[in-house]
């Protein structure tokens, strides 16, 4: 057991590790520089000396391999080094446009989760059978609707017509309601799918029929016997999702205006702002190993055929 | 049973269909039939007989789209067949309860057992925790698992079939109910281990008082076990009775059929001698066979196995699920590299084959497995899976392929016409002739048929075996023919190597290892062999008007 978490977590270390090093390699293969971009900006009025002078105070001169030294060592004593557009730490940046992020995030992760198994609980237990197809299209609508348009039709209906939500200086929740809301339904699409998918499997099983014919209740057998079945290959997607929500955060802080760390990222990329792009890479990295990491160490304690790995016996 | 006791169940007419609308297909004609308190009905029958479907709605389990369109089901003098399912809840567990199939996925995986056998107490329980908990020890102790303490906290695939079918027993058992319905409650399971189970089975009906109510595929099983018989075919009652009497005096063409397509209990008509001369085609010398396993250990799947196979006969290699068939015709057949011994095929030394000289081998062995459902490609018509080996080998002109193919395809008694067809079109008696003439088209000198009429029905069973025995008459094929059914072996086999855990524990004539076999275990295994109550000379008569038609 202890081997399968420290190889699971050595897995992770390499994961970010190789993420660090290919966007580091990519970002440096991209022509020109922040520095450049920045400084050759007629309103600096500056030399050619003076900007090779600005150059080497940034350090972004130099061999790769010192560079990509250098910038390691630095990562891993946790500093991300400078903005050159902002001229203030990455790690300052970071630190106001993290938490939104992250709340975006995990609330948008949470109402996914709580979506996908409302509609997946709704199609299983739906008394008709037109009933239950409709609950069933529902994913297939929910995967094909575009953030961004899903975003402003949630804003034209709950605030602007109904004004349900304000727009105009909002609370620090009632500005959440909205983005979540819009995140958390292309996640929650693919889950509901695969929930739908093995509880169906799970149901046609002869261990269904055997608690049958116990005598338990519809009820009973959903919650106790098809859920912690069903929700195994359910896990496995949420961990891949992730990566989607960081893609779906960026579009959604647009939409609503948070200033998270899909802004951030916007205006890195526009200014080729290499330190907060690399610092980005690496922290959605870091945030999908644990994701992931969490999935496989969660694993073991709902199925415990995973627990004793060669002792089974036929 | 005395005439005037009120039947603990009693089916009248009853009719049930599936599907809905134009779909609607009827499975089960209009069946009659009781079962007294402490009595065994068997309810026998092939698949699509509508045996299972006819248990099933006893306990209300009619799967999805399954209705009762007709008649009544009394249970203890009550008509349930119109309940509601709330009502059928309350009796399902207390008055009637099931012991099911498969007892391999008849277990939630992710429970404990413990907690599974509980669950029946739980929910029709006055029994607080601890109580509980004692029954549940209690139950697994009368069930026959050691160490009932550890089993309880254990799950179900930390035990073998044969527990997993106690552990399912025990909670058919729990709330000592009027009724067990035993839905083919052995036929997953090893020879010995099923018949340990339906003496336990026997044991706890007879203490408790228990009706059962026998679904099963196997006459063998119902002659040993069931007070009376129900016949069944197509969903209608062919015949029904005493077990003896309708064994001893069948009174339908159809169960004639069966008891003589039964291996188990068709007359032995004994095999020509082997020819003496005829020369040794596969020799396998002392083959040892090892796997390795996580942490460098080394697992002996089998060990120092030798026998002879003479050109034109079936040598059968018996042995239950881990004995090491498997892997020792896998050797044979050079997918598996042996770690010791020497495997002939002919002039051909198998573990000296490279990859190269490996292919032209393939051609001199062929296999036939198991599954007829899974050994075809679905999407390929049966055309090109019968086409296929040839492709593999000297390229020939499309017309003499065709020719080819059609012609194994006559042979192996099936219409040209399934040719343009896919697999899901056919039967599995179809399936499984296809799989044949895959084989034989590259004319092998071997065939290894591996379980390659376990999974058939016993009618279709005795139809492939006659077919496998006139192509071996016709072709002069040496068979090797792995089989947990030693009724088969003994019909079909002239030589015979029982396996246990990898060790060759018996071997030599079938005759002669079926009179005075050497081992211990070899005489278990024959003891275990189903059908052996089974009255014989009593119907001689029946046997031979069954072959006749």
């Amino acid at each position: 057991m202890t081997r399968y978490i420290l190889s699971r977590i050595g897995q992770a270390l390499l994961v970010l590790w190789a993420a660090f090093t290919l966007s580091f390699l990519l970002l440096q293969a991209m022509p020109g520089d922040a520095v450049l971009i920045k400084f050759l900006n007629p309103d600096y009025g500056l030399s050619p000396e003076q900007i090779q002078a600005i150059r080497e105070a940034y350090a972004v001169d130099g061999t790769l391999l010192t560079q990509y030294l250098k910038t390691l060592a630095n990562f891993l004593k946790g500093d991300f080094g400078y903005s050159i557009q902002a001229g203030v730490p990455v790690s300052a940046q970071l630190a106001v446009n993290l938490p939104p992020t992250l709340m975006l995030a995990a609330l948008g992760f949470a109402a996914a989760v709580g979506l996908a198994v409302l509609i997946a609980a709704l199609s299983s237990l739906a008394p008709f059978a037109w009933l239950r197809n409709l609950v069933q299209s529902i994913p297939s609508l929910f995967v094909s609707v575009p953030v961004f348009w899903l975003g402003i039709m949630l804003i034209q209906i709950f605030s602007f017509r109904l004004k349900l939500v304000s727009v105009i200086n909002p609370g620090p929740w009632e500005s959440l309601v909205l983005p979540v809301a819009t995140l958390s339904v292309p996640i929650a699409a693919p889950l509901a799918q695969i929930l739908i998918r093995s509880i169906d499997e799970i149901r046609t099983r002869p261990f269904i029929a055997v608690a049958v014919a116990k005598g338990a209740t519809q009820r009973r057998i959903l919650w106790r016997h098809v859920a912690g079945n069903a929700i195994l290959p359910a896990l496995t997607i949420a961990g891949v999702l992730f990566g989607e929500l960081i893609a779906g955060a960026v579009v959604t802080e647009t939409v609503f205006g948070l200033n998270g760390i899909g802004v951030l990222t916007e205006k890195a990329v526009g200014n080729q702002d290499l330190s907060v792009l690399q610092a980005v890479v690496v922290i959605s990295a870091a945030a999908f190993v644990t994701i992931n990491l969490l999935v496989d160490l969660l694993y073991p304690i709902l199925d415990p055929r995973l627990r004793t790995p060669s002792g089974a016996t036929a | 049973m005395s005439a005037n006791t009120t039947p603990i169940l009693e089916i009248r007419n009853l009719s049930i269909s599936y599907g809905e609308g134009e779909a609607r297909t009827r499975v089960v004609h209009d069946v009659s039939f009781s079962v007294a308190p402490g009595e065994v009905l068997a309810l026998v029958g092939e698949s699509g007989s509508g045996k299972t479907t006819t248990a099933q709605s006893v306990l209300g389990l009619l799967s999805g789209s399954g209705h009762i369109d007709a008649g009544s089901i009394h249970l203890n003098g009550e008509d349930i067949s119109r309940w509601t399912e709330k009502r059928l809840r309350g009796i399902r567990g207390p008055v009637v309860s099931l012991i099911p199939q498969d007892p391999s996925n008849s277990l939630n995986p992710v429970l404990s057992v413990g907690a599974q056998v509980r669950e029946i107490l739980e929910i029709h329980g006055r029994l607080n925790r601890a109580e509980a908990d004692r029954r549940v020890i209690e139950l697994l102790t009368q069930v026959g698992l050691s160490e009932p303490e550890l089993r309880a906290k254990q799950y179900p695939h930390e035990l073998s079939g044969g527990m997993k079918q106690r552990v399912l027993i025990a909670i058919a058992i729990a709330l000592k109910p009027a009724l067990i319905i035993a839905d083919e409650p052995t036929s997953a399971l090893d020879v010995t281990v099923q018949r340990r189970i339906l003496d336990l089975i026997d044991d706890l009906r007879r203490a408790y008082g228990t009706s059962l109510l026998l679904v099963t595929h196997d006459l063998g099983v119902a002659a040993d076990r069931s007070d009376r018989l129900v016949v069944l075919q197509n969903g209608r009652i062919q015949e029904q009775g005493p077990t003896a009497e309708v064994l001893a005096t069948p009174q339908s063409a159809y169960t004639r059929k069966l008891l003589s397509d039964a291996p188990s209990l068709a007359v032995r008509s004994a095999r020509p001698a082997i020819d003496a001369n005829s020369k040794p085609l596969v020799t396998v010398e002392g083959l040892s066979l090892d796997f390795g396993l996580p942490g460098g250990r080394r697992f002996r799947a089998v060990d120092n196995v030798s026998f002879t196979v003479r050109k034109g006969t079936t040598h059968a290699i018996v042995g239950e699920s881990g004995s090491g068939k498997t892997t020792t015709i896998r050797a044979i057949a050079g997918f598996q590299k042996a770690t010791g011994g020497t495997i002939h095929v002919g002039d051909t030394d198998v573990a000296g084959l490279s990859s190269r000289t490996l292919r032209p081998f393939r051609r001199k062995i062929q296999l036939v497995y198991q599954n007829p459902w899974g050994s075809l490609d679905p999407r390929q018509t049966i055309f090109s899976i019968v086409e296929e080996p040839l492709l593999n080998f000297d390229p020939l002109p499309k017309a003499e392929r065709s020719q080819r193919v059609e012609a194994i395809i006559e042979r192996v008694g099936l219409p040209t016409s399934v040719l343009s067809r896919l697999p899901h079109a056919l039967s599995g008696g179809q399936r499984q002739r296809v799989a044949i003439a895959r084989a034989l088209i590259l004319e092998p000198e071997v065939v290894v048929l591996d379980e390659a009429v376990s999974a058939l029905d016993v009618t279709v069973q005795a139809q492939i075996l006659a077919l496998l025995g006139e192509l071996q008459r016709d072709l002069g094929l040496t068979y090797i023919f792995v089989s947990h059914d030693l009724a088969v072996v003994r019909q079909i086999a002239d030589t015979v190597s029982v396996l246990q855990n990898g060790r060759q524990v018996d071997y030599g004539p079938v005759a002669q290892i079926f009179e005075s076999p050497a081992s211990d275990y070899t005489r278990e295994l024959i003891e275990a062999v189903p059908g052996r109550t089974f009255p014989h000379h009593l119907h001689l008569a029946a046997q031979t008007a069954g072959q006749g038609s």
